[in-house]
């Protein structure tokens, strides 16, 4: 296989702040009318970053100090509503190698998995501090640990998590799914068999 | 015993445990659409494999579609893309498609349950997070992103960690002119947009028992809004007789052996969950978003809340709702203007939903400042509305009649909202922009709410 196996994530930071950014906020729907993820890091944050006239705004993803960030700060409930994977993909498309945030949206978390992104949460607190520090000093490195797991930056460390499963995965380099999941083939069979419904309810 | 749905069509299906610590969980029915489909296949294209169980996977279009002239090719040429992939796709890997010649088109989430596709005790997966809506029938159903379908078409399976299940009891009994919209509201209000994060939600107790499907399944649409993946009824026999000899339900003896393992599936009487929320639906008043997420909505009779009333971390996405709105703290919700009248979306586009707001602007017309716009959620929708005349008592109060498909909901088609315009709507997501226009913005409520909102040109109540 590929190199999979993600341990360290090593990049400068961009923070994003504000609670419940959704899907369409990171993605606008009118972008994703295309048969391929390919450019969609455009159009990421497209319509925070532009004002009607399509004049920049102050947006973190506008501020050429942030051009090479590649660990994206939010806060809490970040890409809820629409399942679009649209918004990972445009967010990596841009750059984005890890996600550190308050909390993530069910769908969005899983979306990032299975596109090998660590999302991983920290508290109120600790999220403040490290959007701070990224705003003072953008060229500041951030690592995050998914082994421990740990953020650091500078001569600061923070702790973090990440539900044990999506860190198995991305420790494991088994993120990538369809492999593994086809190894349990004869399973997978044998379930179909039992489900009343896979033979008609015919007994 | 003492097991509720949730974990019982978890454990049938359940394939196995992966190394990650999350489920292997089969899925009985996917479901596809032009938007999230295209680079599923384009992926499993790439790693030369085949899909496993093709006559499980069934698609529609339903998000570009234009709602006026649905002729092709599409004027929009995209839009064209995304069908002729979808062809393609469905052609070459053997998989049913509901497409625009075919009688069965529409909104994923109408076409599943009127062709009996959708069932109790099913997993149900769709590249759409209105999945949730399925679990009106007792399955256990949720949207998923694309990697998730590309795993699907390949092995019928996908990875997820088990949610928690939360009951929501429901008691009492729904006041005139309130329905299931407001009730779904009125949960993502009191539980919060994020409340639901990690959990399932049982919706139970005696008010659900009298829910029809066609409002179960507005209240499980809107499962997500509030956070929660998936949200389900446990089946009854409403569920059953509402199944009988539609397309794809089983028929005779067949029907009676589902029936009994559809009996089976359902939560036991003395079921655990993590947690509770009560819910006396008794004095529930319509509901109304004034902001940008569903969870920012009050009653009719309410003011806007004061910002200093908000507990401390709602406040910030409060400023930016009030500066977005162009809205006030402390303004009444009532008399507030609207330019477009949304009645549609896969939340608020069925038949029921198109009668109540029919009777509502019947005889009537709508504001001279108002553009209306009623979007059946499938073509058998409307063909039953055309049949009833809905059409006409919709045209004759000088709304524009359309075609099947989402619409104005997400605007991936034609139907937008025009620059900072209000919208007055019966479908599912206030979030900025998410109605076509970057300043547009949106008032989520009932159909029939929507429909006395056009009659005057503002927010207010509902008179027959």
């Amino acid at each position: 296989m590929k190199l999979l196996k993600k341990s360290i994530i090593t990049g400068t930071g961009i923070p994003v702040r504000g609670n419940d950014i959704d899907t369409d906020r990171i993605i606008p729907a009118r972008f994703m009318k295309v048969v391929t993820f390919d450019g969609l890091g455009a159009y990421a944050f497209y319509d925070a970053r532009f004002d009607e006239k399509g004049n920049p705004t102050d947006h973190p993803f506008n501020n050429p100090v942030y051009k090479n960030a590649e660990i994206l700060i939010v806060n809490k409930n970040f890409g809820c509503g629409s399942s679009r994977e649209h918004a990972p993909q445009s967010l990596a498309r841009w750059g984005i190698k890890g996600i550190i945030g308050e909390s993530f949206a069910e769908i969005f978390a899983g979306n990032c998995t299975a596109m090998g992104i660590p999302a991983v949460t920290t508290d109120e607190k600790s999220t403040a501090e490290l959007m701070d520090l990224v705003t003072n000093n953008p060229d500041l490195a951030l690592t995050i640990n998914i082994e421990i797991p740990e953020i650091r930056i500078g001569d600061k460390t923070f702790p973090c998590t990440i539900p044990p499963s999506k860190q198995a995965a991305l420790l494991n380099g088994t993120w990538d799914s369809t492999e593994i999941l086809l190894k349990n083939k004869e399973q997978i069979l044998k379930t179909a068999a039992r489900l009343p419904y896979m033979g008609g309810f015919s007994s | 015993m003492k097991e509720n749905l949730l974990n019982k069509v978890w454990n049938l299906h359940k394939v196995a445990e992966l190394d990650s610590g999350t489920d292997q969980l089969f899925i009985g029915l996917h479901l596809i659409h032009e938007v999230t489909s295209p680079q599923a296949f384009a992926m499993i294209r790439e790693r030369n494999l085949p899909v496993l169980f093709p006559e499980r996977t069934f698609a529609t279009v339903d998000h570009i579609v234009p709602t006026d002239d649905q002729s092709r090719p599409f004027k929009d040429e995209l839009a064209e893309k995304m069908m002729e992939a979808l062809e393609k796709n469905t052609r070459e890997y053997g998989i049913r498609f509901f497409d625009l010649t075919t009688e069965h088109q529409g909104i994923v989430h109408i076409v599943g349950p009127e062709l009996g596709l959708t069932q109790p005790g099913m997993t149900i997966a769709c590249g759409d997070s209105h999945t949730s809506t399925h679990g009106a029938f007792g399955a256990i159903a949720f949207g998923i992103g694309t990697s998730q379908i590309r795993d699907i078409l390949a092995s019928q399976t996908m990875s997820i960690q088990k949610p928690k299940v939360r009951k929501i009891e429901m008691t009492g009994k729904l006041p005139d002119h309130v329905y299931a919209k407001d009730i779904i509201l009125k949960i993502i209000h009191d539980l919060g947009v994020n409340g639901g994060l990690g959990y399932a939600y049982e919706y139970g107790g005696d008010a659900a028992a009298k829910l029809s499907m066609e409002e179960r399944m507005t209240i499980c649409n809107m499962s997500i809004e509030g956070g929660a993946r998936v949200g389900y009824f446990n089946p009854d026999q409403k569920t059953f007789d509402y199944l009988k000899g539609r397309k794809f339900a089983p028929e005779g003896a067949a029907f009676d052996n589902a029936v009994s393992f559809w009996k089976s599936i359902a939560s036991d009487v003395d079921a655990e969950y993590e947690d509770t929320y009560h819910l006396d639906i008794s004095h529930l008043k319509p509901m109304v978003t004034w902001g940008i997420n569903p969870g920012q909505s009050c009653s009719i009779d309410e003011t806007l809340p004061l910002l200093k009333s908000l507990p401390e971390e709602e406040r910030e996405t409060a400023v930016k709702a009030y500066s977005h709105m162009g809205f006030n703290e402390g303004d009444p919700i009532l008399g507030k203007k609207i330019q477009t009248a949304f009645i549609g979306s896969c939340t608020n586009g069925r038949i029921s939903d198109l009668r109540i707001a029919a009777a509502i602007v019947k005889g009537k017309t709508i504001s001279s400042t108002v553009r209306g716009l009623v979007v059946p959620g499938s073509k058998s929708v409307a063909r039953q509305a055309e049949a009833e005349g809905l059409d006409r008592i919709f045209t004759e109060a000088g709304f524009s009649w359309r075609k099947a498909g989402c619409s104005m909901c997400l605007a991936m088609n034609a139907d937008k909202l025009r620059g900072n315009e209000i919208s007055a709507s019966s479908s599912n997501r206030n979030f900025i922009g998410r109605q076509g226009s970057p300043t547009g913005r949106t008032l989520l409520m009932s159909p029939a709410m929507v429909a006395a909102a056009a009659l005057k040109g503002y927010v207010t109540e509902i008179t027959l």
